[in-house]
This record gives C-alpha cells, sequence and structure tokens, in this order.
C-alpha cells in the first residue's frame, strides 16, 4: 500500500487557505493512484505531527505543497513529521533541485519518502503557463503578449526569488511570449512598477503562491493599480496605463498542480500508473478554471 | 434465513489454518473438523457435516466474515473504531490504560459501564441499529439489510444533536468529503480553526456508509482522532508534554517555552476545558510536572499542544515578559463588579445571549456602553494613573 500526503501551511484565520490543498487532493484521490491521500497542515488538521499515524499504508509520499525549499520544507516539516535522520543535505539541493530523501518517521516505523516541494519542480513551469491559459481564456495565448511571474521576494526566503527567476527562465526559453519577466512584491524589480517591465500591452500577472490570501487578493492587486479597494474587485483584464493587465490570482488554485504533486511521488518512486494523464485530462480545462477564479475575483473575498 | 454457501466455502477454506474469531472455533485435524460457538460444540465432522453444523450458527459465520473479509485490517485504528462502534469486543482492549481506570470512577457517565456484547446479543442490536457517541458525532451501525441479513453492516451518522431529527429535516451526504465543508464553520458561519471545538454545526446526515467510509469521514470531522484513541487503548500513546513540544518550537515560535509554567496551567485551563475542545488533554508541563489543571473528560486523548494553543501561547510568552504595574482608577464597587462580570462574560462566549433589555447584567451592552461613556477619556481608553515607576 502507498499513501500520498500533501503538507500544506493551512491557516488559523482563513478557511479558504485550505481550498487548494483539499482540491487537489480530491483530484488526486479521483486517479486512485494511491490507496491513501491525505492533507496535512501547519496551522489546520490534521497536523503534521499526527497525519502519518492515521495512514494504514507502509510506503507514504510527502509533498510539500510549498513554492520554495526553505524554513518550511527543510526545517520544520521534517522536524514535526519526526523524520530524525533528516538532514537538508540529503537533497543536495541549490535551492531549486531538491528531488527527495527516503527515511523513517520516529513515531510508526514506515518509510516516507519526503519530495522536494511542488513550486521547483520543473511541472510547475507548466502550470504557470496554464494559468496565462485560464486568465485569458487562450490556450494559445503567447504572442503579443507579456507573463510577469510575481514572488514574495528576498525579506523571508531567499530561495523564493530563486524559485521565481527558475521558471521565469524556463518559459523565456520557450519564447512563447514575447516577455517574461519575475517582480517581487519586497524588492526589486517590484510589481507595484509591473507596467514599466513591459513593452506589450498585453501582460499576464501569475502570482506563485499556493493559496489565494491576503497577498494575491488584496495587496498584489492595489499595489499593480488594478483596483482602489480589493474589496470591489477588479476587471480581468484592467487597464493600467495603456496596458491591459490579465491577473487571477495563485497559480496554486490551477488544476494543474494535482500534476505537480503526482510528478513529485513519481520522482521518488510512487507507482502512479496512468494518474498523470488522468489529471492533465481533469485539469485540462482553461475555460472551467477561468470560471472558478473569476467568480472568486468578483466577490473579492 | 440462510447464509450465502459462498460464505461457507470460503470459511471451510479458512478452516486448515484454524479460525478463532469472537467465540467461533473451527478446526481441522486429519481432514475432520471441529467446530465451537459458545453455546455448542461438534468435533469429528466430515467436510459436508462440517457445513451443515455451520447453517445452525450463521450469526457467527457472518460476522466472521464480514470482519475478517470485508474490513480486515487486522491491528489497524480503522478496524477497532468499527468494533468500538458495535461494542464488540477490542483486541487492544486488555491492556489496561490510565483511561480505562478513569471509567470505573463514575466519572465519564455511561461509557464507562457499557459492556462488549457478543454476537448473538450484537446481532440483536444491530436489527435495530447500536448507538455511539465520538465527540458531537453520533454514530448508528445497523445491519445493511435487517429481513435478509448476511451480516453486512452500514453507518449512519449524525450531530448529536439532530439524535431525534427526521431523516427528512437534514441535508442528507454520502460523500465523506462533505464532513470537511460542515466541519469547517459554526452555526454561525464563523471559521472552526480547532476541529474539536464543540462548535460543530448540526443539520445534516450521513447515511448507508461502509466502514471505511465512516472512518474516513469521522476523520475529516475529527482528524487523528481514532488513530490517537486506538494508541491510547493499546497502551502506546505518546505524549510529548508542554516543555518537549515548546523547546522544539522554531522561528517565530521559539519565544513560547518562555511562558512561565503558571502561565501555562492558565492556558490550558484556557484553551483546553471540554467548554472549548472535546480532546481531553494528556498533556502536562513535563513527565514529572503535573499542571494541576483538569484535562478534560473527552473520548480521544491529546497527546500534545496544539498549533492553535501553541500561536496563543506565543502571544502570551510576550505579553507575560512585561513588567507587572500598580495602577490606581476610580470604579464604584459595582462598576469593578461590572468589569469581573464583562470579562467573564466574554470569556464564556455568553455575550450574544444577553439580553438587550437586561441591564441587571453587567455585560449587557448598554451597561457596558455606559462604563465606556463614563470612564474613558477622549482617546478611548481607561482613565487610570499609573502609581509605581
Ligand atoms: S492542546 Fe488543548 S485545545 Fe489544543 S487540541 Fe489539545 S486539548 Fe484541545
Amino acid at each position: 500500500m502507498q499513501a500520498l500526503v500533501i503538507a500544506a501551511h493551512g491557516s488559523h484565520l482563513n478557511p479558504d487557505a485550505s481550498d487548494p490543498t483539499y482540491a487537489h487532493a480530491d483530484t488526486i484521490r479521483e486517479t486512485g493512484a494511491f490507496d491513501e491521500v491525505r492533507e496535512a497542515f501547519w496551522k489546520e488538521e490534521p497536523h503534521f505531527r499526527d497525519v502519518i499515524r492515521t495512514l494504514e499504508s507502509d510506503e507514504v509520499f510527502v509533498v510539500p505543497l510549498f513554492i520554495s525549499e526553505g524554513y518550511f520544507t527543510e526545517q520544520v516539516i521534517p522536524r514535526e513529521l519526526r523524520l530524525e535522520q533528516w538532514d537538508p543535505n540529503k537533497w543536495a539541493s541549490d535551492g531549486t533541485s531538491a528531488s527527495q530523501a527516503t527515511l523513517e518517521a520516529g513515531d510508526v516505523g514506515k518509510t516516507i519518502h519526503y519530495c522536494g516541494p511542488v513550486g521547483t519542480h520543473d511541472a510547475m513551469t507548466d502550470v504557470i503557463v496554464q494559468r496565462a491559459e485560464t486568465a485569458t481564456e487562450d490556450p494559445d495565448v503567447g504572442e503579443g503578449f507579456g507573463l510577469a511571474v510575481v514572488g514574495h521576494g528576498t525579506e523571508r526566503n531567499e530561495n523564493s526569488a530563486k524559485a521565481i527567476e527558475y521558471h521565469t527562465e524556463r518559459i523565456r526559453e520557450r519564447d512563447r511570449f514575447d516577455e517574461v519577466k519575475a517582480l517581487f512584491m519586497d524588492e526589486e524589480p517590484e510589481v507595484d512598477d509591473v507596467t514599466e517591465y513591459f513593452e506589450s500591452q498585453d501582460v499576464v500577472v501569475v502570482p506563485l503562491f499556493i493559496a489565494d490570501g491576503y497577498h494575491t487578493q488584496e495587496d498584489i492587486p492595489e499595489d499593480m493599480g488594478l483596483t482602489e479597494d480589493y474589496r470591489r474587485g477588479w476587471d480581468v483584464p484592467a487597464a493600467v496605463d495603456g496596458h491591459r493587465i490579465w491577473y487571477t490570482g495563485a497559480v496554486g488554485t490551477e488544476g494543474l498542480m494535482a500534476d505537480v504533486l503526482l510528478e513529485r511521488a513519481a520522482d521518488a518512486g510512487a507507482g502512479i500508473g496512468e494518474a498523470r494523464e488522468a489529471v492533465r485530462e481533469l485539469a485540462g480545462s482553461p475555460a472551467k478554471a477561468v470560471a472558478e477564479s473569476t467568480s472568486r475575483t468578483g466577490t473579492g473575498d | 434465513m440462510t447464509v450465502a454457501s459462498d460464505d461457507h466455502e470460503i470459511l471451510v477454506d479458512c478452516a486448515s489454518s484454524g479460525i478463532a474469531f469472537d467465540g467461533l472455533r473451527v478446526d481441522e485435524t486429519d481432514e475432520t473438523y471441529s467446530l465451537e460457538t459458545p453455546e455448542n460444540e461438534w468435533t469429528g465432522l466430515e467436510k459436508d457435516e462440517l457445513e451443515q453444523a455451520l447453517e445452525s450458527c450463521e450469526e457467527y459465520v457472518t460476522n466472521w466474515r464480514y470482519w475478517q473479509k470485508t474490513v480486515g485490517g487486522e491491528g489497524t485504528s480503522r478496524r477497532e473504531f468499527l468494533r468500538w462502534c458495535e461494542r464488540a469486543p477490542l483486541d487492544d482492549a486488555n491492556t489496561k490504560t490510565p483511561r480505562d481506570g478513569a471509567l470505573d470512577d463514575g466519572n465519564t457517565g455511561e461509557r464507562a459501564v457499557e459492556e462488549p456484547l457478543a454476537v448473538p446479543e450484537r446481532y440483536d442490536a444491530l436489527r435495530d441499529g447500536i448507538d455511539r457517541q465520538w465527540g458531537q458525532l453520533s454514530i448508528t451501525t445497523r445491519f445493511l439489510d435487517v429481513d435478509e441479513s448476511n451480516g453486512a453492516r452500514v453507518y449512519d451518522l449524525w450531530h448529536v444533536a439532530d439524535a431525534n431529527s427526521d431523516l427528512v429535516d437534514l441535508e442528507v451526504h454520502d460523500d465523506p468529503r462533505d464532513a470537511r465543508e460542515i466541519a469547517t464553520y459554526d452555526e454561525d458561519g464563523r471559521y472552526r480553526p480547532l476541529k474539536t471545538a464543540p462548535s460543530l454545526a448540526s443539520g445534516w446526515a450521513f447515511t448507508g456508509l461502509s466502514g471505511d467510509e465512516l472512518v474516513e469521514t469521522v476523520g475529516f470531522f475529527y482528524p487523528a482522532t481514532v488513530a490517537n484513541w486506538h494508541r491510547e487503548l493499546s497502551g502506546n500513546l505518546d505524549v510529548d508534554h508542554w516543555l518537549e513540544t515548546a523547546e522544539r518550537q522554531t522561528g517565530i515560535y521559539d519565544v513560547v517555552d518562555e511562558l512561565p509554567r503558571e502561565a501555562v496551567a492558565w492556558l490550558a485551563e484556557a484553551c483546553c476545558d471540554d467548554s472549548q475542545c472535546l480532546r481531553r488533554r494528556e498533556w502536562e508541563y513535563d513527565e514529572d510536572d503535573d499542571l494541576g489543571v483538569d484535562g478534560g473528560d473527552g473520548q480521544f486523548p491529546c497527546r500534545e499542544p496544539c498549533s492553535l494553543v501553541i500561536a496563543a501561547a506565543r502571544r502570551w510568552a510576550i505579553l507575560e515578559s512585561e513588567t507587572e504595574r500598580t495602577y490606581q482608577l476610580e470604579l464604584t464597587t459595582s462598576e469593578l463588579n461590572q468589569l469581573e462580570e464583562l470579562i467573564d462574560a466574554v470569556a464564556e462566549g455568553r455575550t450574544d445571549e444577553i439580553r438587550e433589555a437586561d441591564v441587571t447584567d453587567g455585560a449587557n451592552r448598554y451597561r457596558a456602553r455606559y462604563l465606556r461613556a463614563k470612564r474613558f477619556d477622549e482617546d478611548g481608553t481607561l482613565d487610570a494613573t499609573q502609581v509605581d515607576d
């Protein structure tokens, strides 16, 4: 038997923070690739401390639903899961190349494959691109468009910027968009001045965040000038300084994230059969995802 | 009522390695069989005689089939929980746990006196349904088909407050995942970050769940409670006491281990009381250092301070580092009493219940506004003077 644990942050204050975790877990449940699929959280229940003991499987794949390698993936999650032999060197990562480490959890005697976070997996690049497609409702979006990948910045974690730049570079190499830029909330180049960094009239802005919340639904739209007051919502696209900004919030809510979770587990040795195809099928409709994300934006919550 | 013949076949197949389950014994020696139930005993049976004899104890056979073939999972918390649901003897209950001790003292009400049921009693009861309470959940185990029972059980689940409601008045679900949404908000639509807070909304029902689905649903309502309950039952609940947990914290939570011991006791009294959380606090300040505060009577143990308590502890660690001062402020005796009533009303979550016109209650809104108008200055602060330096 094999189990997948999706380890996410969650929130004591905002019930929506865990929505993407549940949504992706459900998508993977539908595929039947794992005997057990379990959500686990830092701020909600089941907590990281308790999650492994709720499983019957002996092989457990833990994938952090986090954007970057850093404090949570390298310290908090392994510590709380009681992965006593854990050492960040086991990932031998430069900040964006974590793969997996096989360990035993101290309280249960099960094999734990502790995977790198979704945010730094190569498949994440596709999710960012799919986000641009869902934002514009155009599966061929690219020509005449600029793409801004937005991250928090270096204030809290230097690897967070690395993850943003990594995917930005990979998308740039694909030559699909006229321009691709990495922008940040807390460091230069700043998302506030988004229009200054693009010549293209149309710019898709994709924030590399797991869940919608304060940053993606309040800070960023106001900073970019999409709206005076986030509570009133904003148009997609919205006119700013002669540009059209296509913005629909956190990339982590994109359906294809389930595929990245699966790939992380498969890279660590999980048998997932045809599950990736099934997930791509389930998550592949840009129009459907747009309908969901615009209704969320519309209510301004 | 006849037992499906494949039950017999499967059972005879298994008999060579011996069956001993819930009072049923079947053994094979030199191609003859012996069969035993608490009521009867047969020896030296040929195979066809065994099959005949099995017909007279089909409750034991279908029971064996349900547990060993449908439920399976020997030693798992899932199985033990399902057995608890129908008051079957528990595999792990032989180990005396502190909880069992507590059960005998009569403080915990009905649960203390419930003896496990043997197969015939259980089968009788399963026709009407066996009810169990798990936190605010009421669980009924019953036969899938009462008239033609082949031993298959199904499970219904609702809020204890809805135990007497008609199903038509409840929102009926059959997907365990629906429990996540129900568990997210209380009756007033507020977010419940602590799943074991006694504020589960009512008005819903899950019906006809399989055993696996029931355990999954309970897991969405009260995550990890079944696993930790089972660990406690088998005598291997691993409790992380306050100090251990606090010292493990890093980042912004690094400060929580600075919370004075006395404050940890106040914290436990504030957060881990039955009125706030259905888990029974098993952690203390340290292994040999009892907090001296009641941990509550909940069914499922709390094995370490939860993330909500750690987050609150961080705030208290910061607040408790302040120095005490002496202030002087003018109040009438009634106003001092009123402050006490106000704090108490907020702490007990009673403010919503105070009627608008009930000005005898110190926490009445008009009374509170009056006190504010009278005693606060223009900046909205209490007019108090610090008298030490
Ligand atoms: S620490 Fe206290 S409030 Fe938190 S789950 Fe345990 S008993 Fe409940």
